[in-house]
């Protein structure tokens, strides 16, 4: 009774392609932005902020730059940590080299340039489908990381090959204090979000869409293959490397080639399944999953079985419950937890009446 | 049939085409009027769908020349004929299955539209009014084939023959020049066939659409061609109006069988 | 130029034993359409369980350790615990995406890649184990002495495994009746079900196979490098080399095997110095990448028509 459309009609057609058409849906994501936005930097404690929401929200922008790419465009990519890797340097070396390059600048230019790379590797998908690419796309993946590692030049003959990043500031305000870095990311990820949710519903989304369903009747109704594919690796790559780039100035601190090795890019692809392939929230939802689970396990199993079962205990059930999630889910919902979310919205739709 | 038919726009000569050792069209020429409907026959694997195929840059043919208004056709990709404002069906349904109905038909106004993602991404301003604005010839296609209903609905839910209608309302949004339609009516009963009939009529009549159509039923061919040409094995083997066809010897052989 | 076919010969017995890998794929793939990226996982699985047996045998049970009984002991009682897990791996992961399209079998592997690698780890424990097999990695001694060319004995008699696995396999698919079987349930699960065929039987019998292709390569690069985790990231080689040889051909495994181990070697040896070394962690793939821009379908698989 809460959740009804009574009484809701749409007068133009641009009411009708609003992004939330439900009145109640959009004062819940009013509602939702002032919690995140307002309340968690407030109240948060400091825990929270710096090792479960700001990496929350940059995993999220890769998996929004991944599921571009794999969800709307239909082509599977085992490469998205190298993209962002090739974001956190080019911020790195672009704030490093260039004087008085402003923060903004440089996250804008590393996305530029994993969106370059991104377009490089992407041009075997003209003549190469399904799992034949995902193995071009590791090809990406080790080229990437070890010209990173190769080449001293981009983390400055560092002698370990590890950087620090610089600090982040912004018009003279240096952004410090993880409750800083939270809404700076918060900032960054929510415009791009909306930028991609706008991309997804528009002329562009339905082209990848398109590609992906059915690539030879997309080519006879007129779309160019090679611009559509392309144009998906670019942004997809842009996202990522913005998100590699937040990963390293607002999380972690520090650079390394290695940190964004395969695992992290079976990571992402993992919040993209769990989460929901085609789907914006799906991608915060995975995200979220994913970097709460382990918190959860390391809690959860002393609690459980004490010390009884060893250090690698912990770790190994996560990689066999990350796993078997993964297999569960394609299993029982393979369009993942948005879906479910979807699902339980139209439940409460008919909420109290059964049907 | 209401149409007077114009000039010839579509001129196919001596196609033949293969695939690997098998041969499916041999040597076939015959010429599309604007305005007209023609109809191509044949029984099952006579090559039919090759031919719309041809006509559509999908496959090319090893040998034989298309003129489309008068002008030799190099290679052409599909894409290419997509802007040449032809369009067409599929026997098979080519719907793209992740989408809604209407996304399915918005897609046909690729070609009309003109901004580019950046706008796309911002959507305010240009986006939106060219969204709205397409949004609204669509609706008009909508209103014209009748499924209002469904059009929210993911098409991989919807019933075959209404999928099959949606498949004509996306090659519409394109506002085709000629439509290619192939077997536009497999699978539908008595009522949904003569929907479909008064459809394709009516696009011929208020468009003033080409249409070439693939189809089976007899009777549905006889009564809205304005030309038919018969196919079997990959050969030409009957080409002018229904009534000749009907009763061209050749024809009765390869649609009953004759004695050998 | 001796030092030339030195690094030849040596990358391509390196090739063979990537085609070891491989073979385990093509085996699955063959017969069910099923990409299994959790390959290296299992030959890792395989490698584990083998030496944890040698283990537990002499320790549990008072066997004597290293004898010939407790070798062959544990053999078995790996090969059916690899049986045990591909018919798990069939029931529980692959019958419910019967009608998936490949994509999502394909990713349903790479979760069970991550269940497999934790189990391993769980039931044997993560340290670093040596896999002896009574062959030592030490040149012949008349190729060294009379020619200057080192070939490792060790490397010799893995090609001749490799060889004779292969051997057996093509001999298995082309003169037995499973190994028709087999062939037909590749071809059209339908049809193959149609002409009374057990498609579950069948199943099983090639996840047996590949277990026993992965534990015979399992045990190989166990002894090469040790068992330990690393394992997994080398059979990720197996696909550069799939991707040259073909995902449904048993003599393109060793063709691509060979291919990807030469050209690997030779790389590094030639080129590495002048970029600062590491090629082969990417060289690999980037061969595969090139491959497939001319021929998009592999070197033995088929040309790919899209009906409309």
């Amino acid at each position: 009774m809460l959740y009804r459309e009574a009484g809701q009609f749409k007068s133009s057609y641009a009411e009708d392609g609003r992004i939330f058409p439900i009145r109640q849906d959009r004062i819940g994501f009013a509602l939702l932005m002032l919690a995140f936005g307002v309340a968690v930097p407030l109240l948060a404690n400091e825990y929270w902020l710096k090792a479960i929401l700001t990496p929350v929200l940059i995993f999220s922008l890769a998996a929004i730059g991944l599921n571009i790419l794999t969800g709307y465009a239909g082509q599977l990519s085992l490469g998205s940590a190298a993209f962002m890797a090739v974001g956190a340097f080019a911020a790195y070396n672009f704030i490093l080299r260039v004087d008085g390059m402003p923060f903004l600048l440089a996250l804008a230019l590393a996305g530029l340039a994993a969106a370059l790379v991104g377009v490089l590797f992407g041009l075997p998908s003209l003549r190469i489908k399904g799992f034949y690419l995902a193995v071009a796309t590791l090809a990406a993946q080790f080229f990437i990381v070890w010209v990173l590692v190769k080449f001293p030049w981009f983390s400055n003959h560092s002698s370990s090959g590890v950087v620090t990043a610089q600090e982040v500031s912004i018009l003279g305000y240096a952004f410090v204090s993880p409750e800083a870095k939270y809404l700076l990311t918060f900032a960054v990820v929510a415009v791009l979000a909306l930028a991609a949710k706008n991309l997804v519903r528009s002329a562009t989304g339905r082209a990848w869409m398109a590609v992906r369903d059915m690539d030879v009747a997309a080519q006879v109704i007129g779309f160019r293959l090679m611009r559509t594919k392309l144009l998906a690796f670019a942004v997809s790559s842009f996202y990522c490397g913005v998100a590699g780039a937040l990963y390293a100035y607002t999380y972690i601190g520090t650079v390394e080639p290695e940190g964004f090795n395969l695992d992290l890019s079976f990571k992402i692809l993992f919040m993209i399944i769990i989460g929901g392939v085609g789907s914006i929230l799906g991608a915060f939802l995975g995200a979220a999953f994913i970097v709460l689970l382990p918190i959860l396990l390391d809690n959860l199993v002393p609690a459980l079985f004490g010390d009884a079962l060893g250090a690698g205990f912990a770790s190994n059930l996560q990689l066999i419950i990350f796993g078997g999630l993964i297999i569960f889910f394609l299993i029982v919902e393979p369009h993942g937890l948005a879906r479910l979310w979807q699902i339980a919205k139209e439940k409460l739709r008919l909420w109290p009446f059964p049907h | 049939m209401a149409r007077q038919s114009g000039d010839v726009i579509v001129d196919l000569r001596n196609i033949s085409l293969r695939f690997g050792g098998v041969k499916a069209l041999t040597d076939i020429s015959f010429d599309v009027r604007e305005h007209e409907i023609r109809s191509i026959i044949g029984p099952n694997g006579a090559g039919k769908s090759s031919m719309l195929n041809v006509i559509n840059g999908v496959y090319h043919p090893q040998e034989g020349q298309i003129h489309f208004r008068g002008q030799l056709r190099r290679r052409m990709e599909p894409h290419h004929a997509a802007e040449q404002g032809i369009a067409r069906t599929f026997q098979n349904i080519a719907l793209f299955k992740g989408m809604t109905v209407l996304d399915n038909i918005m897609t046909g106004r690729a070609l009309k539209m003109r901004c580019n993602f950046l706008q796309h991404a911002f959507y305010w301003g240009a986006a939106q009014r060219e969204e709205t604005a397409h949004r609204l010839k669509v609706e008009e296609i909508i209103e014209f084939l009748e499924i209002q209903s469904i059009r929210k609905t993911p098409v991989g839910r919807l019933p075959y023959g209404l999928q099959k209608r949606v498949e004509l309302a996306r090659a519409l949004a394109a506002e085709p020049h000629i439509l290619l339609l192939d077997e536009p009516m497999a699978g539908m009963n008595v009522e949904e066939k003569q929907d479909m009939c008064r459809f394709i009529l009516d696009v011929n009549d208020h468009y003033g659409t080409t249409i070439v159509l693939i189809e089976h039923d007899m009777g549905v061919v006889m009564d809205i061609s304005d030309r038919v040409v018969v196919l079997d094995y990959g050969r030409k083997i009957g080409d002018g109006l229904p009534d000749e066809v009907k009763n061209d010897p050749d024809v009765i052989r390869a649609y009953l069988g004759g004695a050998h | 130029m001796q030092f030339f076919i030195e690094v030849l010969i040596g990358g391509l017995l390196s090739g063979v034993m990537y085609a070891l890998v491989a073979l385990g794929f093509v085996l699955i793939y063959k017969a069910s359409g099923v990409f299994n990226f959790a390959q290296g996982a299992m030959v890792f699985f395989a490698a584990l369980s083998f030496v944890g047996f040698q283990e537990v045998l002499p320790a549990r049970f008072g066997m004597e350790a290293g004898s010939a009984a407790v070798f062959w002991l544990s053999f078995l009682l790996a090969f059916a615990t690899m049986v045990v897990l591909g018919i798990a791996t069939e029931r529980i992961v692959l019958r419910p995406l019967v009608n998936q399209p490949p994509i999502t079998l394909f990713m349903a592997t790479i979760g069970l890649t991550y269940v497999v690698e934790g189990l391993a780890q769980m039931a044997w424990g993560a340290n670093v184990r040596g896999l002896d097999l009574g062959i030592v990695d030490e040149p012949i001694a008349w190729l060294m002495d009379d020619y200057g060319i080192g070939v490792s004995k060790f490397d010799l008699f893995a090609a001749g495994a490799a060889a004779s696995l292969v051997a057996l396999l093509a001999a298995l698919f082309q003169y037995t009746k499973v190994g028709r079987a087999l062939r037909a349930v590749a071809d059209d699960h339908q049809a193959a079900l149609s002409i009374g065929i057990p498609l579950q039987t069948i199943w099983r019998v090639v996840w047996a196979v590949a277990g026993f292709v992965a534990l015979v390569a399992g045990m190989i690069w166990g002894a090469r490098n040790g068992v330990q985790f690393a394992l997994t990231f080398t059979a990720l080689k197996a696909l550069p080399v799939l991707i040259l040889g073909g995902f449904t051909s048993v003599p393109g495994a060793i063709v691509g095997g060979l291919i990807i181990g030469a050209s690997e070697k030779l790389a590094e040896v030639y080129v590495g110095p002048l970029v600062g070394g590491g090629i082969e962690g990417w060289f690999p793939y980037m061969l595969a990448l090139a491959f497939l821009l001319v021929r998009p379908e592999g070197l033995f698989g088929e040309r790919h028509i899209d009906r409309v």
